[in-house]
């Protein structure tokens, strides 16, 4: 037994656990060495596994090491630390911890062996990142974030019930590609909790919903780990599942349509995440090795370029206070180096030769026809064409040209962030464009040995072709383009809105999911596990008082006082009981 | 700051970049062009991939490995689609004002 094999999400936990200690000035040299110390790491790994222990009667896996866990190892390492970058400035050291804790519940999900591993660092993720959208302190952010964990927690009992269904079917709980060919109840189950995290509609609202209200820093996490994880499961536990092309297909135009419609420059981030997402989607599907390589390549290059373009974004908010198309214009003068940035993740993002996008997400589409699946090719051409249309013309139009629709006072405010903010946003541009020109650096880390040649002169010809004249279209119909001020109603309506039934479960939701998991641990006899999941969510008051009424009490107090107390001695106590409770878990799940 | 003066500079001239502009994309067509033309061979091989195959999708997939400039067509009318349809979706009510969720 390797007792001493480190986790790269230890390190994070413990960087997390020790960041209220170090003092301030060494602050800023602590937070950029402990995601560089996990970066590398993930890098000295060697495959195989690891970290295993005996837990009741199952052998829990938590490192499991080989080429498809290292690519999403390295990627998730490497987004930390340029995230980590970028919101070095932030003075508040709980939005560190948060997003380090989420960044620790991605790493463990990723190298987990089996489903009670990586089902309690998925329910980590989701409970360490809800306060990425508390921290906004605004009154839309506390109900934004009980959404998110509603949501969540929904995905999260889905995915509980296929793993004890598929449990009791096989005996094993070891995550391993699933039966695709003959899917069960289990299988869907496992998969409709994998794909709420992916944001596949009509599971998806919840995306655009937290993600458009999270910090400014707080998205530029949040937009790489979640979904992209999900990704990972997908390709790890059902390649091949044959729903997923229609619906990644379906997912890559529902987001393209939305984000024609949206106001607000990161909501349209957002729902071109689950356009962009759609494509893996599609590509796990088809599951030839091309499309898995191409699903592979395309989250690497994708967490780069959207979290370039939430950094770009994020800095308009930050600097000016505002996101809104309607709010802003011309501001070329004012943020010129923002501008070139989010314009180089907007170009990697539509696919232009020679940025990133290019060399990865054509490997899904040539799946597709390669599996005479034309329509699939087509429609995800389609969808590139929208792309571009928004995130490589729309955004930076409205933004830094176009109409000047800023008040006085954003004017004034406006103007390049800060060192940190450019520095984070120049590595991802140029790693954009590395990505793009030199091939066998992101190839190499493929899980697949499948030959893929992007730059051939026909497919050259092809992408240059629908691209720029998808720019003719977009100047053409820039009239019918202009933003309006409105808010796009999605499904999410349902749960808003869906009359006074959904009311009543808005207004307790947390309590009823939390007695009906309680019931499903207690019948299954996995009480063991309830212990680890009460003491992540409920730290504060578990640690006191024992597990009294479950999650909702202690969430609810404290995103409430967290909006109460914009500074104070709220947080400062928070980030103690946050600290203490990231110990907590590091103890159960390590030392056990 | 150097980058706002190129911009600057280019926005003085905005006519001759959007001819520029122009030029480029009739360019790109007329490359296509030139490739279809010189490269007779392939009107037959690059159907290998779909020639079995029956159906409206498969009958654009032939159509798109021979015929000159598809692609520009496709970017166009894809683009076109995409705004006018949207916007069209929205219109039915799905865009609404921004307190709409307010208590």
């Amino acid at each position: 037994m390797s007792n001493f094999w480190i986790h790269p999400a230890l390190i994070m936990f413990v960087g997390a656990a020790l960041l209220p200690l170090v003092p301030e000035r060494l602050r800023k040299g602590f937070l950029l060495l402990v995601p560089m110390l996990a970066f590398a790491r993930v890098m000295s790994l060697d495959h195989g596994l690891f970290g295993q222990v005996a837990f009741a009667k199952w052998t829990l896996t938590f490192g499991r090491v080989d080429k498809l866990s290292q690519i999403f190892g390295y990627i998730m390492t490497l987004m930390a630390i340029i995230g980590t970058l970028y919101g070095l400035h932030v003075k508040r050291v709980g939005e560190h911890i948060a997003a380090w804790i989420y960044v620790g519940g991605s790493l463990g999900a990723i190298y987990a062996g089996d489903f009670i591993t990586l089902f309690v660092f998925w329910e980590l993720m989701a409970l360490s990142s809800v306060f990425l959208i508390w921290f906004r302190g605004r009154k839309e952010s506390l109900s934004a974030g009980y959404r998110y964990l509603l949501v969540h927690m929904t995905g999260g009992v889905a995915l509980l019930a296929g793993i004890v269904i598929h449990y009791h079917e096989t005996g094993s709980l070891a995550f391993v590609a699933l039966n695709v060919t003959h899917a069960g109840l289990s299988t869907y189950l496992i998969a409709t909790g994998f794909i709420l995290n992916a944001a596949v509609p009509p599971l998806h609202a919840w995306l655009p919903d937290a993600y458009g209200e999270a910090t400014f820093n707080g998205s530029v996490f949040m937009c790489a780990f979640t979904t992209k994880t999900a990704v990972y499961a997908l390709i790890r536990g059902v390649p091949g599942l044959e729903i997923l092309v229609p619906l990644g297909v379906i997912m890559a135009l529902y987001g393209v349509v939305y984000a024609v419609l949206e106001n607000d420059c990161r909501r349209l981030l957002a729902y071109h995440i689950i356009s962009q997402v759609g494509y893996m989607v599609a590509g796990v599907g088809l599951g030839t090795e091309l499309a898995i390589n191409g699903a592979c390549a395309h989250a690497f290059a994708h967490i780069l370029y959207k979290g370039l373009l939430f950094m770009g974004c994020g800095s308009v908010l930050h600097m000016t206070g505002e996101s809104k198309f309607t709010k802003l214009g011309g501001l070329y003068k004012k943020m010129p180096l923002t501008f070139v940035f989010t314009l180089i993740g907007g170009l990697s993002i539509s696919a232009f030769p020679l940025f990133s996008g290019f060399v990865s997400k054509s490997m899904i589409i040539s799946a597709g026809f390669d599996d005479h699946k034309f329509w699939v090719g087509f429609l995800l051409l389609l969808a590139s064409a929208g792309t571009f249309l928004h995130t490589g013309l729309k955004v930076p139009y409205f933004i830094w040209f176009g109409k000047n629709n800023c008040e006085k006072k954003t004017w004034e405010k406006a103007a390049d962030p800060g060192w940190n903010m450019i520095a984070a946003m120049a590595i991802a541009a140029f790693l954009c464009i590395f990505i793009g020109c030199y091939t066998p650096y992101l190839y190499r880390m493929l899980p697949y040995n499948v030959p893929y040649h992007p730059y051939t002169l026909p497919h050259i010809s092809e992408t240059l072709q629908i691209l720029l004249f998808t720019a003719l279209g977009f100047f053409l119909l820039l009239k019918k383009l202009e933003p309006e001020a409105v808010i796009s109603l999605d499904l999410d309506w349902f749960y808003r809105k869906g009359g006074a039934a959904f009311l009543w479960v808005a207004r307790r939701p947390i309590q009823a999911i939390d007695s009906f998991v309680g019931e499903i641990y207690r019948i299954v006899g996995l009480k063991g596990l309830m212990g680890t999941a009460r003491s992540v969510g409920e730290f504060d008051n578990a640690v006191i008082d024992g597990a009294v009424d479950g999650f909702a009490g202690g969430f609810k107090r404290l995103g409430a006082s967290l909006r109460r107390v914009q500074r104070g001695a709220v947080q400062e106590n928070l980030m103690v009981a946050f600290a203490i409770a990231a110990l907590i878990l590091v103890a159960l799940i390590f030392v056990f | 700051m150097n980058i706002v003066r190129l911009i600057d500079f280019l926005r003085d001239r905005l006519k001759t970049v959007i001819r520029l502009c122009y030029a480029v994309l009739a360019l790109l067509v007329l490359a296509d062009i030139v490739r279809w033309a010189l490269t007779p061979a392939t009107h037959e091989a690059a159907t290998e991939g779909g020639e079995h195959a029956a159906g409206a999708w498969a009958a654009l997939y032939r159509i798109s490995e021979t015929a000159p400039g598809f692609w520009s067509a496709f970017g166009f009318v894809a683009c076109a689609l995409i705004i006018i349809l949207s916007k069209w979706y929205g219109h039915r009510g799905i865009m609404t004002r921004e307190d709409y969720y307010n208590e």
